[in-house]
């Protein structure tokens, strides 16, 4: 064990903090998301882009800078722009799971007309997988692509689709081969989110807000040639989304940073002129989470190990995403009772500006719990720690009355 | 940057598991709990051999020179076995206090001695360390007063007693005016020891420059050394509550397919595991982080306490009616968490402590 950063990675560190002394002025604000890119952010964007500091390991004849893939060099540059509070790059769907499935089964076609737009920010992508009435069972979907005279016509129905209101392209799963079996009856279309038949309807969710779509197709065309890898191949390539998953190197840094935030709210918040931190019930739970954040960030780090080794993490890897929206969901809950009557007044502006800190608060408390739900629910990861973790039986299948 | 054991480390994990498991099967631990005094000749023998007294000593006094990250790895193999071998304090704790404390010549006469395992000395806290019952000793050339429950000390040569103020002395254990009290605890196989002291001829320890910071550092590593222990025992009870639920059957299948059962157990290793890496951290960190040493400690003592029980419970739970009996045995991990938990500052103790470093106290 040693914590200590050897040499190359200590001269990338400094090299990231000149960069953030000369232009850490021009970030745009940490956080947002969930809306089109602004111009400030393109530009930043694309000086990110020119330093490696976002689009890293992606070729250069792509719009990257062409570099190895280093999970240590990875955490240093997200480490380093957290540290500073400077906005790190976009994350969306399209550069985190299409670009790097593209450039691993796309065609050079493919690769050659998304991936540099995606990373730059240009184009923004919406992912077509869950269905009204497959969500966990997402091999399981439905909607339909039928090929005519060189096109794929496309019916059936999304859900979930976060910034299908703004989006250009969509990546689709979608079933072609209906007489397959499930997992072989799918195939992945990238389509124009303007094609005709295509309708993408904002989905209310409780914090008022709409951060999700439904989307319907009716009788939509797609070119033939935009399958990625072929018939039939939808859940492979599905697979592969997933296998690229980024480490949730930032996920430590959220915590972190939330848990600094919840410390100087006890410190400021006061119920009859006593601050917070002097009252024991809160100062209990704040340290309580303190201690707990402490061991998600150790875990962290083991998992960093882990794969800059080339050492599958296992069970280690499954607890990640239910362990970490739990204790998300437990640090704004008492963010939110920090506030208590006087965070109340709730009122989001939606995309338009900036929300109070109140009516942030509450919604990371109400978006946890989404989070708790989407990206595969924590229902089903406790079904997964325990039977691929624990290796304990699956429940017993019963026999499918229908399909 | 690498947050992983060596494999040095892993391999003396491998050696001192195979040890345990070899001489400590389930029916020579129940032997050792019904008749103990706390202390058993062959088990002390075998960690001489494997050297565990040695871990902590520095190589010019004949110790291994290792950290507080290697006898975190052999404690959480001591708890995974629920081995009655007094670690926590004569093995981590001692040498540590001495490596701190003692003037040059104390450390020349007692540190091989530690190493070879031929003196074995208990580590008691008067008001420090946040133990409830009575704790409170004078110290000058002679030591007087009482102190009660001090763990590892069934079977002690000496006892190194820290004052309120950080100030050490050394006292032989069956020196005269040394009156000891042995007390079975809630771990039948870990006895305490309440010892008062009649004006004791006692040796101090006045060689460090900041008593009190040097007192702290040893309960520290102390504190990371039981909550080692505790991620090692709950260990143990979820492995146990995994292969009893892939065997039992009710109602036509394994309990374990069951949800109901499936769930609790995810619960489970979805907190412990962090738990390990924590330990590693606060471990390393009385190694090397002085900055975070103090309250990574507390945090570790208290999260991983916490986090055990429920462990402790939940697998329990799993084994039904059975987990209930002494005839599993469980109970005795279960007991070992939770005499873990009490020992050097409950988790309240430990978070009060965390509260203090960071200034969150009203003045």
């Amino acid at each position: 064990m040693d914590l200590t950063l050897s040499e190359p990675y200590q001269a990338l560190q400094a090299e990231i903090r000149a960069f953030v002394a000369k232009y850490g002025h021009l970030s745009p604000k940490v956080g947002g998301g969930r809306k089109r890119p602004d111009q400030k952010t393109l530009d930043w964007q694309k000086r990110l882009l020119e330093h490696g500091y976002v689009g890293r390991t992606i070729p250069t004849e792509y719009g990257g800078a062409g570099k190895p893939p280093d999970i240590m060099e990875a955490s240093v540059i997200a480490s380093e722009f957290a540290r500073a509070n400077i906005y790190a790059g976009l994350t969306n769907q399209g550069i985190s799971m299409l670009v790097p499935t593209l450039l691993e089964v796309g065609t050079d076609e493919q690769k050659r007309d998304y991936v540099g737009p995606t990373i730059r920010g240009d184009l923004i992508w919406c992912q077509g997988y869950s269905e009204p009435g497959n969500g966990s069972d997402l091999a399981n979907a439905q909607t339909k692509a039928e090929l005519k005279d060189g096109f794929w016509i496309v019916n059936g129905q999304k859900i979930w689709t976060s910034s299908a209101h703004y989006a250009d392209m969509m990546f689709l799963l979608c079933r072609t081969e209906p007489q397959a079996s499930k997992h072989e009856g799918l195939s992945y279309l990238l389509l124009s989110m303007k094609s005709e038949g295509l309708d993408a309807r904002p989905l209310k969710t409780m914090t008022g807000r709409s951060e999700f779509n439904e989307v319907f197709f009716t009788d939509v065309k797609v070119p033939e040639t935009q399958i990625v890898l072929g018939r039939g191949k939808g859940w492979y390539v599905a697979n592969v989304t997933l296998k690229h998953e980024r480490l949730m190197i930032g996920d430590a840094g959220k915590m972190t940073a939330r848990l600094e935030q919840l410390i100087t709210l006890l410190h400021t918040q006061e119920v009859d002129g006593v601050k917070l931190i002097h009252m024991p019930e809160y100062r209990d739970r704040l340290l309580r989470l303190q201690g707990e954040v402490m061991a998600w960030k150790a875990h962290n780090l083991r998992l960093l190990t882990e794969a800059a080794n080339g050492q599958e993490s296992g069970v280690k890897r499954m607890i990640v995403k239910y362990g970490g929206t739990m204790l998300g969901f437990r640090l704004s809950s008492l963010a939110v009772d920090a506030l208590g009557s006087a965070g109340l007044p709730y009122e989001s502006l939606g995309e338009d500006a900036e929300d109070d800190d109140a009516t942030t608060w509450n919604i990371d408390y109400m978006y946890d719990v989404g989070l708790m739900i989407g990206g595969g629910s924590n229902n089903i990861q406790k079904n997964i720690i325990g039977e691929r973790g624990l290796d304990l039986p699956r429940e017993p299948k019963f026999v499918a009355g229908m399909r | 940057m690498d947050f992983s054991l060596t494999l040095e480390q892993r391999q003396f994990d491998d050696s001192l598991r195979g040890f345990l498991k070899d001489r400590l099967p389930l029916d020579r631990l129940r032997l050792l709990a019904e008749t103990a005094q706390g202390f058993d000749e062959d088990l002390w023998q075998g960690a001489v051999e494997l050297g565990l007294p040695s871990l902590l000593v520095p190589e010019r006094f004949g110790g291994a020179g290792l950290g507080v990250l290697d006898a975190a790895v052999a404690a959480e193999a001591l708890g995974f076995s629920a081995a009655p071998i007094p670690f926590a304090a004569t093995m981590a704790m001692a040498p540590l206090a001495f490596a701190l404390c003692a003037t040059a010549g104390q450390q020349d006469e007692y540190l091989p001695q530690i190493a070879a395992g031929e003196v074995r000395i208990a580590v008691a806290f008067a008001g420090l360390a946040g133990q409830t019952g009575a704790a409170k000793v004078t110290m000058d050339s002679t030591l007087h007063g009482r102190i009660d429950g001090v763990m590892d000390a069934a079977g002690a040569t000496h006892f190194l007693v820290f004052g309120s103020d950080g100030a050490a002395a050394l006292v032989g254990a069956d020196d005269p005016g040394v009156a000891k009290t042995l007390r079975r605890s809630i771990d039948r196989t870990r006895p305490l020891i309440d010892v008062t002291f009649d004006n004791v001829a006692a040796e101090r320890l006045d060689a460090a420059n900041d008593p009190l910071t040097a007192a702290r550092t040893v309960l520290d590593a102390g504190r990371v050394i039981l909550a080692a222990d505790s991620v090692g025992a709950a260990q143990t009870m979820l492995d146990r509550a995994v292969a009893f639920a892939k065997e039992r059957v009710q109602f036509g299948r394994v309990i374990g397919s069951f949800q109901g059962v499936k769930y609790p157990l995810a619960d489970c290793v979805t907190a412990l595991e962090p738990c390990r890496g924590m330990v590693w951290y606060a471990a390393y960190a009385q190694d090397a982080l002085p900055d975070e040493a103090r309250l990574t400690a507390c945090h570790a003592k208290a999260h991983v306490s916490d986090v055990a029980r429920d462990v402790a419970r939940m697998t329990t739970e799993a084994h039904g009616g059975m987990g209930f009996t002494d005839l599993l045995g469980l109970h005795y991990w279960f007991k070992r968490i939770g005499f873990n938990r009490q020992i050097l500052g409950n988790p309240e103790r430990c978070r009060e402590e965390a509260a203090r470093l960071q200034g969150w106290l009203p003045a």
